[in-house]
C-alpha cells in the first residue's frame, strides 16, 4: 500500500488580481520507505507540495491519502495530531527555538504531545547519543555550529518516530562538508525504513535519491519512477 | 501538553525577553501598588475618624439645646440663642429614664487660669463626676470631681496634663489652690495625657463642677447633656426616653436635638467608605492601563515569535495548546506584577504608618482581593486577543518568518 497518494491536487493562490496555480492537477504516489527528491526551479510548486504533504496547507481540490486515510477532510486539530505522530520536518533554517537548549529542542515534540518527563528524558538521551550530540545537550542553538544545529533539528524530527520525514533544503545553509554529513544522516534514517522526501536545488543531492521528481509550473515534469520497471 | 510543561514553557518564553517582561510586570505592579496604597490611605482616614469618635465614649446619646443645631462639637455653638435653656435639672431628670445608665451635663466656656504669677487661657468644662466614667478619662494623680448635689458646685478642679506641666512644672499639683477667672479653686486631680478627643484637647482642659461653671460664666444653660445608655441595644430607647422627658419638662415643646453617636459614626463611616471606594476606582484605571500594556507586550511577542509559533504548529501543537501557552504567559506577567505590586503597596503602607503612627494606614482586605483579581483578570482578558491571534496564524506563513 502506498504511504502517500495524491490525486487531482489543486492549490491556487490569489496574488492581487491574478490567480496563481501553484499545483495544477497533481497525481502522485509514494510508497513507504521511499527516498524521493523533489527538484525544480523557484516557483515550480515544490515547497507548496511539501507543505501539503506535511498538512501545513490544504489543497483547493483533490484528495490526499496518508497511510490509506483521507487527511484533507480532517479538522485542524486532527491534522495537528497526524503531524505530531506521523510526520517529521527538517527546515533549511533549522527552526530551533533559541531560548531552549539542544536537549529541550529535541524534546519539544514530545512535550507538545504530552509525553511524560521520564520517557522524554530517556528518548532525548538516546537521540543525543545517536546523533553525536551528547556533549552538546545543554548548549543553546547559538552555541552550536550549523551542522550541529541541523543534527538537533533532525533528532527533533525523528524523536516521535514518524513514518515520513519532509526536508526542505536541509543542506541549503550548510557548507559542502557538513551538508554531506547531514545527507548521510537522513539517508541512514531512510535506510532504517522511514520515508524521506527532500526538496532541493542541489542536483548532486537530488541524484543521490532513489527517485527524482522534477516540477515545473505546478506539474510533475519528470518522475524517475515512471521509467523504472514496474 | 502537560500543565507543568506549559508553565515552564511560558516562564522560559517570558524570561527570554527580560526588558519587555520587566516593563509589563512593572506596569502591573504600579497599578496594584496604587490600589493597595490609596485604599490604605482612604481606609486609614476612615478608621482614624471612627476611632476619634469612639474615644468620646460608648453607647452615647447626646442632647443639644435647640431644634436646629445638629452641628458637631464646636464650643462656639454654646453661645446660641435657644428657645428654652437646657438646665441642670433637665439633665438630672434624665437619670430617671430606665434605659439610661449615666448622665453628665456639660457647660463649656473659656477662662484664665492663674498660679504663682503664671497665667494662661484655658477651656473650662463644667460637669459632674459621671462625666469621667462616660468619657473614659483616666486620672494621673488625685481624684475626679466629688460626688455631690449637681446644683452645689464646690470650688474644685481637675486639670489636663499640659496645663499641669505648664503651671506646676515638676511640683505637685493636687491640693494646690489656683485662680480661675476671679475664683479660687483647689486642684483635686490631674488627667492622664491622651492628646486625643474630637473638638477638645483634654490635655488643655480644666474640669470643674457644672454649677460652679455656670456661676462663673453667669449662664443657666448647658452646652450638651451626655447620656449613656445601659447597653448598645438600649440606645434607641434611651434616645426616645430622653426626648420624651425633656419635651414634658419643656411644656410639650420639642426644643432639643438628640443625636446618637452611632448615627454620627455611621455617617462618617459611610462617607469615608465611599471616598475609599472612589479612590480605589481611580487606582483601578491604572490597572486597566497595565492590562492594555500586557496585551501590547503579548502582541509584540506574537509578532516576534511568529516563526516559533509556526514551528510549534508543524510539530503538531493544536491551536488550543498555543492559545494556552500565550495565555499562561500573559497570566504570569500579570500575576508576578500583581504580587510585586501587592508587596510594594504593603511596604508603602508600612512606611506611611512609620511616618504617621497615629494614622492607621492598613489596606482593607476587599481592596487587596479586588486589586489582585482585577490585575490577573485584566491580564487574562487582554492576553486573550494575542493568544487567539497566535493560535490562528497560518503555519506556512508563520514558518517563512524567521
Amino acid at each position: 500500500m502506498a504511504l502517500i497518494e495524491l490525486s487531482g491536487i489543486e492549490r491556487r493562490f490569489q496574488l492581487g488580481d491574478t490567480t496563481v496555480r501553484a499545483l495544477a492537477g497533481l497525481d502522485l504516489s509514494i510508497s513507504a520507505g521511499e527516498y524521493v527528491a523533489v527538484m525544480g526551479p523557484s516557483g515550480s510548486g515544490k515547497s507548496t507540495l511539501l507543505n501539503l504533504l506535511g498538512l501545513l496547507d490544504r489543497p483547493n481540490a483533490g484528495s490526499y491519502r496518508l497511510e490509506g486515510r483521507d487527511v484533507t477532510t480532517l479538522s485542524a486539530d486532527e491534522q495537528a495530531q497526524v503531524r505530531s505522530t506521523r510526520i517529521g520536518f527538517v527546515f533549511q533554517s533549522f527552526h530551533l527555538v533559541p531560548r531552549l537548549t539542544a536537549a529541550e529542542n529535541i524534546a519539544l515534540p514530545m512535550m507538545l504531545a504530552g509525553i511524560a518527563r521520564s520517557e522524554r528524558d530517556r528518548r532525548v538521551t538516546e537521540a543525543l547519543k545517536n546523533f553525536g550530540l551528547d556533549q552538546r545537550a545543554d548548549h543553546k542553538p547559538d552555541q552550536l555550529s550549523g551542522g550541529q544545529r541541523q543534527r538537533v533539528a533532525i533528532a527533533r524530527a525523528t524523536i516521535m518516530q514518524p513514518a515520513l520525514i519532509l526536508a526542505d533544503e536541509p543542506t541549503g545553509n550548510l557548507d559542502r562538508h557538513t551538508g554531506e554529513e547531514v545527507v548521510n544522516l537522513l539517508e541512514a534514517l531512510n535506510a532504517s525504513g522511514v520515508t524521506l522526501v527532500v526538496v532541493t536545488h542541489d542536483p548532486q543531492m537530488g541524484e543521490r535519491a532513489r527517485r527524482q521528481l522534477v516540477m515545473e509550473d505546478g506539474r510533475l515534469k519528470h518522475d524517475s519512477a515512471a521509467h523504472a520497471p514496474a | 501538553m502537560r500543565l507543568p510543561d506549559i508553565l515552564r514553557f511560558a516562564r522560559d518564553a517570558a524570561t527570554g525577553y527580560p526588558v519587555r517582561t520587566a516593563l509589563s510586570v512593572l506596569a502591573m505592579a504600579i497599578g496594584v501598588a496604587a490600589v493597595v496604597l490609596l485604599t490604605a490611605l482612604g481606609d486609614g482616614a476612615r478608621r482614624y475618624v471612627v476611632g476619634q469618635f469612639s474615644s468620646l465614649g460608648s453607647n452615647l446619646v447626646i442632647v443639644l439645646p435647640g431644634r436646629t443645631g445638629t452641628g458637631g462639637f464646636n464650643p462656639a455653638t454654646a453661645i446660641t440663642n435657644t428657645p428654652r435653656d437646657l438646665t441642670i435639672d433637665d439633665a438630672g431628670a434624665l437619670r430617671r429614664a430606665p434605659a439610661v445608665h449615666r448622665v453628665a451635663p456639660l457647660a463649656v466656656g473659656t477662662s484664665e487660669i492663674n498660679f504663682g504669677g503664671r497665667l494662661r487661657e484655658v477651656m473650662v468644662a463644667g460637669t459632674t463626676r459621671d462625666y469621667f466614667a462616660i468619657r473614659d478619662f483616666d486620672l494621673a494623680q488625685g481624684d475626679a470631681l466629688p460626688e455631690e448635689d449637681w446644683n452645689r458646685g464646690s470650688a474644685v478642679a481637675v486639670i489636663g496634663a499640659t496645663i499641669r506641666a505648664e503651671l506646676f512644672g515638676s511640683a505637685p499639683a493636687v491640693g494646690q489652690l489656683v485662680r480661675i477667672g476671679d475664683r479660687r479653686v483647689r486642684i483635686v486631680g490631674v488627667l492622664k495625657s491622651t492628646g486625643q478627643g474630637l473638638g477638645m484637647n483634654t490635655d488643655e482642659l480644666v474640669i470643674v463642677p457644672v454649677a460652679f461653671a455656670q456661676a462663673m460664666f453667669n449662664s443657666n444653660t448647658l452646652f450638651r447633656v451626655l447620656v449613656e445608655a445601659r447597653s448598645r441595644d438600649a440606645i434607641p430607647q434611651a434616645r426616645d426616653q430622653t426626648l420624651t422627658i425633656l419635651t414634658q419638662r419643656h411644656r410639650g415643646e420639642e426644643d432639643v436635638t438628640v443625636i446618637t453617636q452611632d448615627a454620627v459614626l455611621a455617617t462618617f463611616d459611610k462617607l469615608l467608605g465611599a471616598l475609599t471606594l472612589a479612590v480605589a476606582g481611580i487606582a483601578a484605571i491604572s490597572l486597566a492601563v497595565a492590562g492594555i500594556l500586557v496585551m501590547n507586550v503579548m502582541l509584540v511577542a506574537v509578532t516576534q515569535r511568529t516563526g516559533e509559533i509556526g514551528l510549534l504548529k508543524a510539530l503538531g501543537a493544536p491551536a488550543r495548546t498555543i492559545r494556552l501557552a500565550f495565555l499562561t504567559e500573559a497570566a504570569m506577567l500579570s500575576a508576578v506584577g500583581a504580587l510585586l505590586g501587592y508587596l510594594l503597596g504593603q511596604l508603602g503602607a508600612f512606611a506611611l504608618r512609620q511616618i504617621f503612627p497615629i494614622f492607621p494606614a492598613y489596606p482593607p482586605d476587599w481592596a487587596v482581593i479586588a486589586g489582585l483579581s482585577t490585575a490577573i483578570g485584566t491580564g487574562l482578558l487582554f492576553g486573550f486577543l494575542p493568544a487567539r491571534r497566535a493560535a490562528r496564524l497560518d503555519p506556512v506563513q508563520a514558518l517563512m518568518k524567521h
